[in-house]
């Protein structure tokens, strides 16, 4: 109990960061949903970092080591330490620029202003939307199934969800930007820390890292988890794209806009990968390492589990039961707290959800104009609130396999989203209708994919290959054959200095 | 002459990634315990973060600064 009850503390702490930054708000739409675009060089990477890394990235990390071995490392996130600073690097200077330049606060705002179009950037919100929703949920059951296992079943899942979505909602509706800003980064610096420790404390209660290594080689049950010789190349190769999807995540994209200056990007993609490293690497070999920690009863079980069926078992709950079982109950707590820091990522994508509401719907047909501003910030904390208790509750109805499920089709979504963000602002021929193309085959094949057997492949790839292959054709091929923008849109988009 | 020079080294980057060579073993352990393809992608993390400052370096897209 004494673990979660540090975990109620750091709950409490970031409902402070939130209400503090109430206090610093102006009362305009672009504070509320952009920070007044004021972001300094260390935020924005920490708070960039921290609204991209979700439970996913410990939970699911060293639940599907657990299950899979160390090729969980190479798949997720040295592929994501190459691919997501690119993307900063050559498309969020770019996003930075536009919203900038012309006062634009969501990627649809950005495309619509772009393409000189209206109902394709509605019916690209509503893909987006509908994508991050599941992420949303994701963040919740994390929190849930956290404060559950950190207190021994005292907090039941159904209350630690809750308390988890009626925090993060409380310091969005009243921090908006800013507040989330600040208190990703107050987590990225609390479960970055913490890693190492985690890491090191829990081999140490295994006997130490080489004994820990040396059982897992010479039991054959576990002997091929510390190589990849039950993964596919191709398979591998394919999940390369995924991290295409970081750049259309509409809360990694709004952050691009919250930046004070485009040489903060500097930073954050230098730093990026480093910080990837110091997360995934501990979550990684704990999970593997999991499959020794036989003294831990639920863990015993799903080892058994395993072998018996030869399938891959729930795994999520791993780095919290080792927590539990290796770790001094204070250092627990502490640690618990940083895994939360972690589950609670989903702050920027509700802030997201709202941002593209009240920008691309609620100003955009006519609400902000006939209501004002104040009602516009009003209508985004109401949003804030109706998809925090729709999270809340789908996610006490969600099964656990629905974790991995959602993400996977998630991510595989977003990455075939990409082509459309390159196709905006580095190329000059794109249209309208070469984005309306791609949105509407990527809302099929999604829609696809959900229906498709867990771990449909074609040709062996996984789908997000063909997926993102064939957005990026159907933009260049439909934009080559219909009518351009403007001149004067084109010209603002791609001055000559910049050709 | 720049822009083939830094899309190579990104391709050839992206290669390196699929280190097929690896696959199938678990040795050489670093520091006796981090199997090959776990500390083969931690050093190629790291040389991700060189490449990216380079980038920066060489790279940066100075003109959306002027554009401002």
């Amino acid at each position: 109990m004494i673990p979660a009850l540090f975990v109620l503390a750091y709950l409490a702490i970031v409902l402070y960061i939130g209400i503090f930054a109430f206090r610093r708000s102006r009362g305009q739409s672009e504070d509320f949903f952009l920070a007044g675009r004021s972001l300094g060089p260390w935020v924005f990477l920490l708070s960039l970092f921290g609204s991209h890394m979700t439970a996913f990235a410990i939970l699911g990390s060293s639940g599907h080591a657990f299950n899979f071995g160390i090729v969980t490392y190479g798949l997720m996130a040295s592929s994501s330490a190459l691919v997501v600073p690119l993307c900063l690097l050559f498309i969020g200077t770019r996003l930075w620029s536009a919203g900038k330049r012309f006062g634009l606060i969501t990627p649809v705002q950005i495309f619509r202003d772009r393409w000189e179009c209206g109902h394709i950037g509605t019916l690209i919100f509503c893909l987006q939307a509908a994508l991050l929703v599941p992420y949303i949920v994701i963040g919740v059951i994390g929190g849930g199934t956290t404060l559950s296992v950190l207190s021994g079943g005292w907090i039941p899942f159904w209350l630690g969800g809750l308390l988890v979505a009626l925090v993060v909602m409380s310091y969005v509706f009243f921090g908006g930007m800013r507040g989330t800003a600040w208190v990703n980064a107050f987590q990225t610096v609390l479960f970055l820390g913490f890693g190492a420790v985690a890491v090191s404390l829990i081999s140490q209660g295994m006997g130490g890292f080489v004994a820990v290594t040396e059982r897992l080689l010479q039991n054959p049950r576990t002997a091929s988890l510390l190589t990849r010789e039950n993964f596919s190349l191709t398979t591998f190769l394919g999940y390369t794209f995924n991290p295409l999807s970081a750049i259309a995540f509409p809360h990694i994209a709004i952050f691009c806009l919250t930046a004070r200056k485009v040489t903060q990007f500097k930073r954050t993609v230098i730093f990026y990968p480093v910080c990837l490293l110091l997360i995934w690497l501990p979550c990684v070999y704990l999970g593997v390492a999991a499959n020794q920690a036989t003294d831990v009863p639920a863990i015993a079980a799903k080892v058994e589990a395993k072998a018996a069926t030869g399938r891959p078992v729930p795994g999520d709950d791993v780095m919290l039961l080792l927590l539990g079982r290796y770790a001094p109950v204070w250092v627990a707590g502490l640690l618990g707290a940083g895994i939360m820091a972690a589950v609670m990522a989903s702050d920027s994508q509700i802030l997201a959800l709202s941002t593209m509401f009240t920008e691309d719907i609620f100003a955009f047909y006519g609400g902000k104009q006939r209501f004002g501003e104040t009602a516009q910030i009003a209508t985004g904390r109401l949003f804030v609130v109706l998809v925090t208790a729709f999270a809340y509750f789908t996610a006490l109805n969600a099964k656990v396999a629905i974790f991995d499920l959602a993400v996977q089709y998630a991510f595989a979504g977003y990455a075939a989203m990409a082509p459309l963000f390159v196709a905006a602002l580095c190329w000059r021929g794109s249209t309208k209708w070469g984005a309306l193309a791609a949105t509407l085959f990527v809302a099929a094949s999604t829609v696809a994919l959900y229906l498709l057997p867990r771990g449909f492949t074609i040709a062996g790839f996984a789908p997000v290959v063909p997926m993102t292959l064939i957005s990026a054709a159907l933009v260049w091929g439909v934009s080559l054959l219909t009518p351009k923008p403007s001149a004067a849109t084109i010209e603002r988009y791609f001055p000559p200095a910049s050709v | 002459m720049k822009t083939p020079l830094v899309v190579t080294t990104i391709a050839l980057f992206y290669l390196l990634h699929q280190d097929w060579w690896h696959w199938p073993v678990a040795r050489p352990l670093a520091f006796s315990f981090l199997p090959v393809g776990l500390w083969y992608h931690a050093l190629y993390t790291l040389a991700a973060a060189l490449l990216m400052a380079a980038l920066v370096r060489w790279c940066w897209p100075a003109g959306l600064e002027r554009e401002k």
